[in-house]
């Protein structure tokens, strides 16, 4: 009768050590050069779309910030993690609003439930162009229930809508929960780590990856910047 | 009962030529230069479908009126002369119409197909794909960039297959999901399909043409009013076929060169 309470105490014991002594790892993304011009998507085909935007949205697949921010990179630990098959419980959403994917880049774990819901008037046909996982593609019609599905296997995937050409996302799928998106500043934040020797990937769609080794040894930050060179065209 | 019937066809035939003749349905206003001809050899080909439509129907109820109630053992009549010469002329007779709207219809066609564009026409290229139209301006350089199939990325809004990078005279290329075009100015329509065969039909323009993968053909026309018109695709090409359109805009010469400059400008 008493090791369930003993048990408990020891495992709270765990749990508080490994976060007194968890590390993070932080940094900026930002480039060097003149990245390419995004152009104003034309979204007249459909005009339940294009009046949701008041000014004509430009695309995504490069979105910077001040001084040099660059935005939608993932940056995830890719080997070292302790914590790699464990499976969030609750799903990532993907949504199509405005005849454009929100997030434009989604991150989830293989296997973690993903739902992708249509937000439009209109119908979309949902095509992750998956290399390494199987392929598929759906149509959505306004008003239907949420798509839901998972992936097994690590991979970025391209997201394209099959009637309009314009919508572009991605799918990261990694098999770590500890992950960051740059935001605006193009700041990211990866806590939890407990000490140990990690590889810290980043990853861009357009400008590819760059990795970084570091190693936790207690209760400490560490910076870790990434800066990807700008493709002109 | 034969001659109910017979009235009954008289009458069924007579109705539906109603909204025809008085031109119940009729199309769009015209807005191009070689329109009126294209509407011309429509109302001669309704007429004259419509004239033999009718002239069989009557003569169906005429036939039936007179020997529906022919006996089991009444001998049968023959057509003067035997169905033979009944079926040679019936074959001179729709030869000759056929031939006939070929011939005269000849020159709607040609204004659109085998005459020369103007040496000051617009050239716009237009691209279908699944499931959108996109038009694409040569820009102040008057040339062409040219495409690469491998280069098409359409979530980057590279939809024909530029490479800006390698490829000086595509960097000044003006790309749209829209058709603007000049009034009363000819455009030279060079059109491409990016996968499978489309078509682009503007009602008022009097052009249906379709897309025909691996086959680049050109149209051209002048548009004689301002204003904007749909652009639909009428050849069954997909899942999203029934929402593949993009609009015309007809605009004035100064509109255009002002359209053409922000363009450039983005």
């Amino acid at each position: 009768m008493r090791t369930k309470p003993i048990l408990l105490t020891l495992l709270t014991l765990l749990v508080c050590s490994s976060l007194m002594f968890a590390g993070t790892v932080s940094g900026k993304v930002t480039y060097t050069g003149t990245p390419a011009k995004q152009k104003p998507i034309d979204m007249g085909k459909e005009p339940s779309c294009a009046k949701q935007h008041a000014t004509p949205v430009t695309g995504e697949t490069v979105v910077t910030g001040p001084d040099n921010a660059l935005e939608n990179v993932v940056v995830y630990v890719s080997s070292g993690a302790p914590d790699d098959g464990q499976v969030p419980s609750q799903a990532v959403t993907f949504e199509q609003k405005g005849c454009q994917y929100i997030p434009h880049v989604l991150v989830m774990h293989t296997n973690q439930e993903l739902k992708i819901v249509n937000s439009d008037q209109t119908s979309h046909n949902i095509h992750p162009l998956a290399k390494v996982n199987r392929e598929w593609n759906k149509s959505q019609p306004p008003g239907t229930a949420p798509i839901v599905d998972k992936y097994d296997k690590p991979e970025f995937i391209s997201v394209k809508c099959n009637v309009h050409p314009w919508m572009h996302g991605e799918f990261a799928v990694l098999s770590t929960n500890h992950y960051d998106v740059s935001k605006g500043g193009g700041d990211f934040k990866l806590p939890n780590l407990p000490p140990g020797k990690y590889t810290i990937t980043a990853w861009h769609e357009d400008y590819g990856t760059q990795t970084a080794d570091v190693t936790i040894t207690g209760n400490e930050t560490k910076d870790v910047n990434f800066t990807f060179k700008a493709k002109a065209y | 009962m034969g001659k109910f019937f017979a009235v009954t066809v008289a009458i069924i035939a007579i109705l539906s030529a109603i909204p025809i003749v008085m031109n119940y349905w009729g199309p769009p206003a015209d807005i191009s230069t070689h329109g009126a001809a294209i509407d011309d050899q429509l109302h001669e080909t309704m007429w004259e479908a419509g004239v033999s439509f009718l002239a069989a129907q009557l003569v169906l109820a005429l036939f039936v009126w007179q020997f529906a109630g022919r006996g089991r053992n009444d001998k049968l009549k023959n057509f003067p002369g035997g169905a033979k010469w009944l079926v040679i002329a019936a074959f001179l007779f729709v030869g000759t119409e056929i031939l006939a709207l070929g011939v005269i219809g000849q020159k709607a066609w040609a204004t659109v197909y085998f005459a020369a564009p103007d040496k000051d026409a617009v050239t716009v290229q237009a691209q279908a794909g699944q499931f959108a139209f996109y038009f694409r301006y040569p820009g102040p350089d008057g040339k062409f960039g040219t495409p690469r199939p491998d280069k098409i990325d359409e979530g980057n809004q590279n939809f024909f297959g530029l490479d800006p990078e390698n490829d000086v005279a595509s960097r000044d290329d003006i790309v749209a999901g829209e058709l603007a075009v000049p009034v009363n100015r000819q455009v030279n329509l060079l059109m491409h399909s990016k996968d499978v065969g489309h078509s682009f039909y503007v009602r008022e323009l009097r052009i249906q043409q379709d897309f025909v993968p691996g086959l680049d053909l050109a149209v051209h026309f002048t548009a004689t009013k301002t204003g904007q018109y749909e652009i639909v695709c009428t050849q069954l090409c997909g899942l999203g076929h029934y929402n593949m359109k993009a609009y015309l805009n007809v605009l004035s010469q100064e509109d255009f060169d002002k359209w053409l400059k922000d363009k450039s400008a983005q």
